[in-house]
């Protein structure tokens, strides 16, 4: 009966106006996940899946553009310095909401919502995923119908997050009132069908499964959406999503279709679609332990108090290590489109990104040879160098997951070759990525010589990732294993540096401390970058402006999307 | 019969009281983490904070009797106010919710059920209706032609997983001939004549592979069980009366020998309900095979303690429900 109605709307509005300025005139979208959706509120599962799945219905008052620009959603226009949003002591920001904004159920957007989310947020015992983005926010006030100012507790030099972004996106008041705090768990209807600003309104949810979606009546641009209705389904494997886009032609749209290069070439020759990788922030990165990890010294493994690693701790080593590797077949053997070579912690944005470290770029063998032989490693009867009684033989975990496995094979073969034995070993990710202080097999306690993992960080701005790697966040029994320091590097220098980057307000200013800081990390040696992963998504051809965006939810643009004719 | 039966059910109890307590201390000592999926950008206060609002901050013990009071007394008590409209106190309670969808677990159980009944349950049946036929003729013509093909068929359909079986026929019959779909669409709503004839194509496949290999266990029994009875002195008593054959082979050794079977496939019962994992997987259709796979994976604990709960007491239940029957059925049988 829907569809009867949909297709006589259809016709209605192709009869009245011009199609490509009509809303609902393209018929139905379909999207695949193959991690299926579990939930519609970004807030209580903080998981990229659900990020995205929101962002359809809930917007924040700015997102990022795929240039990784600031524009507007809920928001009439940005805060600046020069138009006083923002206030000159760098203490409070004032954003003023759109006038004439509605809620897809008719109701008015408010200063009121925007405030409401904070305190939905921050509430004790809500477990909101998305906390750390208020982090500083002194508090948030409706100062009329229209304006909202948030105010932090001290001088902050990039104001630009709380609502800004698909992870903190404004929930409707009226809806979510009663579920503050520990009440949040209970709203099952509101948290799988959140009223919404966005072009597109649940009209069904089926937990980790599907959700369908239709036009939203009362979005601010009346030609849009294209689309009518719009289904985002989940389960399968990334092979099966991407065949299902670029083979069948089931589907328009399919994320994070990280698979081998040459199946996906295989699947590209039907030339249905298309694959585009969002290159973010996201660096595979290899870290070498800098405290010894033998299983003799029992609770201080991986700790300070172990001391440090008997051959790691050598720079020679570590350099040659790095050298050993050749970044280039690594992403042509595991990534193709999906990876970029790096020796950058922090590769992007442009303007952040340094080029002070490439030495690593190019794999050299026999410079790698020829360091440890002048440090004193001399090659054993077995291949495997040592000194005084200390082999150069390493444990090397990551998570479990094929790209991740091949790496580690070739990197095993390489630094085989100057006289390195590795021992490798592979965690499920819910164990590895776990924060059980009990599990033995965390990346954070790190009893491994070395391991691999990926992080990158969200919005345009490193700061607070770059602090992760002070001194005293460092992992340890103390903090029960959370520290944020993985790959235990400490630098007082380094310490500092990042004291000046919290008092930098300057882009220029920010850009040359980050690109030292990066600079540092990676000529310690105890941080190897190996590749910039990209988000890859696999697109028909039939579906027009869908377009990747690196910064924000990958579903940005959905308002946008069409139909090609 | 009957005090046997009640015996049983008190019996029960403690049993399935043990039962979750083993599963619960079995999925709190395993290293997974429902937080492991999420993105490391999430800092660990925060998840401290998500952590203790899912309740993992209280101590083992609090967590198995609070799951306990939800499951058996909360639980209920919502079925109770659904079906009757009456609120009991002020109809505030915890649910058992799931971490992954922070809703109630057993809501998600009733919104699956219906397809791994469908699916698997129409399979199940299926099976059982080939099974008793095949197994009756190849016991009944024993090394004839339809004895070896049978054996064979039912060899090959027996020992082949189905996670095989399930991607030949998407090989052969979605991908090669295009006859059926592979993926199962979970939203397709039966209201007329074409929609009930895609239903019955998106069930043919998961139905074929789950049938073949139900069909292929239970023929065995059949036929083993036949074969034993063929010989007993009492066909060939019936005979020598003068009995017709078919008489003597569907009323007399059928019967008796479906004894062993009717245990059989009423253990088989609640393998049902726990969904056929993996072709549900292979086919996404979506079932509680489906939802407890997910649920593994993504370590939401309260739904893998409440499905395998739920598994556990349809086995305690179906056992005792073969017992009975086969009192029923074998009249030599008595248990008082």
């Amino acid at each position: 009966m829907r569809s009867v109605l949909a297709t006589a709307l259809t016709i209605l509005s192709l009869s009245t106006a011009p199609a490509w300025a009509a809303r609902a005139t393209d018929g139905e979208a379909k999207i695949l996940f193959w991690q299926a959706v579990s939930s519609m509120n970004p807030y209580l599962s903080g998981g990229s899946k659900e990020v995205y799945a929101a962002s359809i219905v809930i917007e924040p008052l700015a997102g990022f553009d795929e240039n990784g620009k600031m524009f507007p959603r809920l928001a009439a226009d940005i805060p600046t310095l020069e138009n006083g949003g923002v206030s000159a002591d760098r203490l409070s920001v004032t954003w003023k909401v759109k006038d004439g904004l509605k809620w897809s159920d008719g109701s008015d957007v408010t200063a009121e919502d925007v405030a409401f989310t904070w305190r939905y947020c921050t509430a004790p015992g809500g477990g909101c995923a998305q906390r750390a983005k208020f982090d500083g926010v002194a508090k948030v006030e409706a100062v009329d119908r229209l304006t909202v100012k948030i105010t932090f507790d001290k001088p902050t030099s990039y104001v630009y997050g709380p609502f800004v972004g698909a992870l903190s996106p404004i929930i409707q008041m009226a809806q979510f009132k009663d579920c503050i705090g520990e009440k949040a768990q209970q709203c099952t209807a509101a948290n799988f069908a959140p009223i919404g600003t966005g072009p597109f309104v649940v009209k069904d949810f089926k937990a980790n499964d599907v959700v369908s979606f239709i036009a939203n009546q009362h979005y601010r641009d009346p030609a849009k959406p294209a689309f009518a209705t719009l289904t985002l389904k989940g389960g399968g494997d990334a092979a099966a999503a991407a065949r299902a886009v670029l083979e069948t032609g089931e589907f328009d749209f399919a994320w994070n279709t990280v698979i081998e290069p040459e199946v996906m070439d295989l699947m590209l020759k039907a030339g249905k679609g298309r694959v585009a990788s969002a290159f973010s922030t996201t660096v595979e990165r290899i870290h070498l332990n800098p405290f010894a990890v033998d299983p003799s010294l029992g609770a201080k493994r991986s700790t300070r108090e172990a001391g440090p690693h008997p051959s790691l701790s050598d720079p020679a080593v570590r350099r040659a290590l790095s050298l050993a590797i050749d970044r280039d077949i690594l992403v042509e053997a595991g990534y193709g489109a999906g990876g970029k070579a790096t020796c950058n912690v922090i590769p992007s944005p442009d303007d952040f990104a340094s080029n002070g470290v490439d030495w690593c770029l190019k794999q050299d063998i026999p410079g790698a040879n020829k360091l440890l032989d002048e440090a004193g490693w001399e090659m054993g009867g077995d291949g495997i160098r040592a000194k005084n009684g200390v082999r150069l033989a390493y444990l090397f975990q990551t998570s479990t997951n094929s790209v991740r496995q091949g790496t580690q094979q070739l990197v095993k073969d390489w630094w085989k070759e100057i006289g390195v034995e590795t021992e490798l070993r592979n965690v499920p990710a819910t164990v590895y990525f776990g924060s059980d202080p009990a599990s033995p097999d965390t990346y954070k306690k790190f009893y491994a010589d070395i391991e691999m993992y990926a992080s990158g960080f969200e919005t345009t701005d490193p700061a607070k990732f770059l602090a992760d790697f002070r001194c005293d966040k460092i992992p340890s029994p103390n903090d029960g294993w959370q520290g944020g320091n993985v790959a235990r590097f400490c630098d007082p220098a380094y310490d500092t540096l990042i004291g000046d980057l919290n008092n930098a307000s300057g882009r220029a200013e920010r850009a040359v401390i980050i690109k030292k800081l990066n600079d540092m990390l990676v000529n310690s040696g105890y941080v190897l970058p190996i590749v910039n992963r990209g988000e890859p998504s696999t697109i028909a051809n039939t579906l027009v402006d869908a377009k990747i965006n690196p910064w924000d939810t990958q579903l940005w643009n959905v308002e946008n999307w069409k139909r090609g004719r | 019969m009957f005090t046997y039966t009640i015996r049983r059910l008190m019996f029960a109890v403690p049993t399935l009281l043990v039962i979750s307590f083993v599963i619960f201390a079995l999925l709190d000592l395993a290293p997974n983490d429902p937080l492991g999926d999420l993105p490391l950008t999430i800092p660990p206060e925060v998840r401290e904070q998500i952590r203790a609002s899912m309740g993992l901050d209280q101590p083992f013990l609090i967590r198995y009797l609070l799951w306990l009071k939800q499951f058996f007394i909360n639980e209920p008590l919502n079925i109770f106010e659904q079906m009757t409209g009456i609120t009991v106190g002020d109809g505030e309670r915890m649910r058992v919710l799931s971490w992954a969808t922070r809703s109630p677990v057993v809501d998600l159980i009733v919104q699956r059920m219906p397809q791994t009944l469908w699916v698997v349950g129409m399979a199940y049946l299926f099976g059982v209706l080939i099974a008793i036929p095949v197994g009756v003729i190849s016991a009944y013509r024993q090394y004839s032609i339809f004895d070896q093909i049978g054996t064979f068929v039912t060899m090959v359909g027996y020992s082949v997983p189905t996670f095989f079986t399930g991607v030949v026929l998407i090989v052969i019959f979605s991908s090669y001939l295009q006859w059926f779909p592979s993926i199962y669409d979970t939203n397709l709503v039966v209201n007329d004549w074409s929609s009930f004839v895609q239903q019955v194509k998106q069930m043919v496949l998961p139905v074929t592979v789950l049938a073949l290999y139900n069909a292929s266990q239970i023929a065995r029994f059949v036929r083993a069980s036949m074969l034993d009875n063929l010989s007993q002195d009492y066909v060939r008593t019936a005979r020598a009366k003068g009995v017709k054959e078919k008489a003597v082979l569907l009323v007399h050794v059928l019967r008796n020998s479906l004894i062993p079977v009717v245990t059989v496939i009423a253990l088989g019962v609640p393998t049902i309900f726990s969904g056929a994992i993996i072709t549900e997987q292979i086919f996404r259709v979506n079932g509680l095979g489906q939802l407890l796979i997910t649920a593994v994976q993504g370590a939401d604990i309260p739904l893998v303690q409440t499905l395998t709960f739920i598994f556990a007491v349809l086995i305690v239940l179906f056992n005792l429900i073969a017992d009975v029957l086969y009192g029923i059925l074998d009249p030599r049988i008595r248990y008082d």
